[in-house]
């Protein structure tokens, strides 16, 4: 425990920013501690690393943290990051978002971002619901759930994060939950290896405002709904539909090789190059 | 790099558009984003086209906050970005201008304006975002404008809005028009040592004691580049010196004021207009964008006529050039802004002139440029 917690300080800013936002229990700190294992185990430089967030709790996570960090507009990060990969190819951008954040007003980024595969990691903490702004429907409540803005349950129906990522082009795509905290280094460690756009679903906990409402007891009661509800990839391809609703698939669901758009464009800028280097005036 | 993937000294025929490309190219932007929109899609064609050959990338946007997004993303990690859009466009980077404000993110952003409100006319001239430039995101923050008349200023002033946007860590607005934007005309770009380039002050400290937004007697602090070895925290937030949210209000207070301070503070060198005939003007005319063309020849044929008349072209629209017209104001008998709204800068100028001369407006907001001779009839009636 000592070594883990001494790691973990390794990387805190902490001269300004504690205690930090979170509610006792979330499971934000969680991710942040298999985020920052993964990084350190990968071995990348601190300089080299940059977070880049949008809006809500999970968005708050960048501050914690020793590297060139962002905190973006809510839903932007995605676009943000792009910029600054693309200005700088050889860090290693990562980016965290809220469920609300990434598939609401960030949703067009996000599946556009899937389909031109820059060489990005996105995290995505699902907690099923808009905790910093105190508990409203987000896009991935469940049909049925009691939120502030659907107090006589909900009656639209969820997006499912990763199987969207899968369809929108992402080339690596993995959930985890924050009770699996093993399962969950080693899926962000393989998706910040990954050549190409890495999603990571984060299945996490809102006791504060999801599980209350919905009786999901304490933070300890919804992590233990995780474990209960987690398969992992390989266990759920036996299982049918009816073996599965309501269960939560973790580890890698897909692993592909696509080209990647700063190797493309490099291509398009040796082409403009010879194309100018015969031209004798201005197209 | 070699020369023919320049445009260096040509002579060329080209449209206001292009001629922006230019002016980004050679000022050193090397990254552009944007989402098509009609009258500035050119801009976006050619940096696809200009971009690559010059180590530079182009990328086209899933939307317009989406390419203002990617512009501030790049500018963080120390490459001169830019994007161009028109009305509508404008309007949705509003949330992200507010943001490279409040985060002092240098780029520039080119709102080619049309007709509106809302989708309005794509593909008629209109002047009407001039308000929307000083005031649409949401908030207390300064902002530099500058407005294009001449395929040549479309140059120029990109130029300078590069410079202003790196000298003072700030987004730069340019405002050009439809009428601006499409016509050609020969104009003779400049060598690369006739241009002055200014770059970003970056921080020569140790990374441990560096400050990112400590208040420096300039008002600007050094900006690091994402990588550079100076790991610091950006975000939206009304924030302290180090980068971290704060809720002090003596803090607040200090951070925006010194955003204020270090646009109003340097005004004489943010400032630009051009003046013909205004040393004995007794009648001024005041104008910005494609109107101000008609309105020289307009003052010049006066001139002729006898009228004496005089002209105050404005390329700095925010902030406001009023120490230059304020003495004007207190000599002229008269003054005339045309302008293609309902009178966004003719208030403007009414505000400062607080009563002490007569202000005139002329306005269309028909999708058709003010002529000459119109001006002129106003004029020699004025």
């Amino acid at each position: 425990m000592a070594e883990i917690t001494k790691l973990i300080h390794k990387y805190l800013r902490h001269d300004k920013k504690f205690p930090h936002v979170w509610c006792p229990g979330c499971g934000n700190g969680i991710l942040l501690g298999s985020l920052i294992r993964a990084i350190d185990k990968i071995g990348f430089e601190k300089d080299d690393v940059v977070l880049v967030s949008g809006i809500g709790c999970s968005s708050r996570l960048p501050v914690y943290v020793d590297f060139n960090t962002l905190h973006t507009t809510h839903g932007r990060a995605l676009t943000f990051a792009t910029g600054i990969k693309l200005a700088k190819p050889r860090l290693q951008v990562i980016v965290i978002m809220g469920d609300g954040d990434a598939m609401s007003i960030g949703g067009n980024h996000f599946i556009h971002a899937a389909r031109r595969n820059l060489n990005l990691t996105a995290i995505i903490v699902n907690n099923n619901v808009y905790g910093m702004t105190g508990g409203q429907f987000s896009p991935t409540t469940p049909y049925g759930a009691y939120t502030t803005t659907s107090p006589f349950g909900h009656i639209e129906h969820p997006f499912a994060i990763s199987e969207l990522a899968v369809t929108a082009g992402a080339s690596f795509v993995a959930r985890g939950t924050v009770y699996h905290t093993n399962v969950l280094d080693d899926i962000i460690e393989k998706a910040i290896l990954k050549r190409g756009f890495a999603v990571v679903e984060v299945i996490s906990n809102c006791h504060t405002q999801y599980g209350r409402k919905n009786n999901m007891g304490s933070a300890v009661d919804m992590l233990l709904w995780m474990k209960k509800a987690a398969v992992t990839v390989e266990k759920a391809k036996n299982m049918t539909p009816e073996e599965l609703s309501g269960r939560i698939t973790i580890g890698v669901l897909v692993d592909r090789d696509l080209p990647v758009f700063t190797q493309e464009y490099q291509k398009i800028r040796e082409e403009a190059s010879k194309k100018w280097a015969t031209a004798t005036k201005f197209a | 790099m070699s020369d023919s993937k320049t445009t260096q000294g040509q002579v060329l025929v080209l449209q206001g558009n292009e001629a922006m490309v230019e002016g980004a190219i050679a000022a050193g932007c090397r990254f552009f984003a944007g989402y098509p929109i009609t009258p500035a899609t050119e801009i976006s064609e050619m940096m696809a086209h200009r971009l690559p050959a010059v180590g530079g990338t182009f990328i086209q946007m899933e939307d317009e906050i989406a390419s203002l997004g990617a512009v501030i993303g790049a500018s963080l990690a120390g490459v001169k970005a830019m994007t161009a859009t028109s009305g509508p466009g404008f309007s949705l980077m509003q949330e992200n201008i507010g943001f490279a404000c409040v985060a002092e993110i240098p780029c520039v952003i080119v709102n080619v304006m049309r007709g509106g409100p809302s989708t309005g006319l794509p593909t008629r001239v209109a002047q009407g975002d001039v308000m929307q430039a000083r005031w649409g995101t949401h908030g207390d923050h300064p902002i530099i404008v500058l407005a294009v008349s001449t395929t040549k200023e479309c140059f120029d002033i990109t130029v300078r809005a590069f410079n202003l946007s790196e000298k003072y860590r700030t987004p730069v607005i340019i405002l050009s028009d439809e009428v601006v934007a499409h016509t050609r005309e020969k104009i003779q770009l400049s060598h690369p040592e006739e241009i002055e380039v200014f770059d970003r002050i970056k921080p020569s400290m140790p990374p441990e004691w560096y400050i990112p937004y400590e208040d420096t007697p300039r008002g600007v602090p050094p900006m690091a580049a994402f990588g550079d070895g100076y790991r610091y925290h950006v975000t939206g937030l009304i924030h302290d010196v180090r980068g971290f949210p704060t809720e002090r209000s003596d803090e607040i207070q200090a951070f925006l004021t010194r955003i204020h301070r270090k646009i109003y503070n340097n005004f004489s060198d943010i400032m630009m207009v051009k003046e013909e005939f205004t040393e004995d003007a007794e009648v001024l005319v005041i104008a910005y964008g494609s109107v101000a063309r008609s309105a020289r020849r307009a003052v010049r044929e006066a001139r002729s006529r006898g009228v004496r008349a005089g002209l105050i072209q404005l390329v700095t629209i925010w902030p406001f050039p009023r120490q230059v017209i304020e003495p004007l104001l207190r000599r002229v008998k008269v003054v005339l802004v045309p302008e293609l709204n309902l009178g966004q800068i003719s208030r403007e100028v009414k505000r400062i002139n607080q009563g002490r001369t007569r202000v005139e407006k002329l306005n269309r907001i028909d999708g058709q440029l003010i002529t000459p001779n119109e001006i002129l009839s106003r004029l020699v009636k004025l």
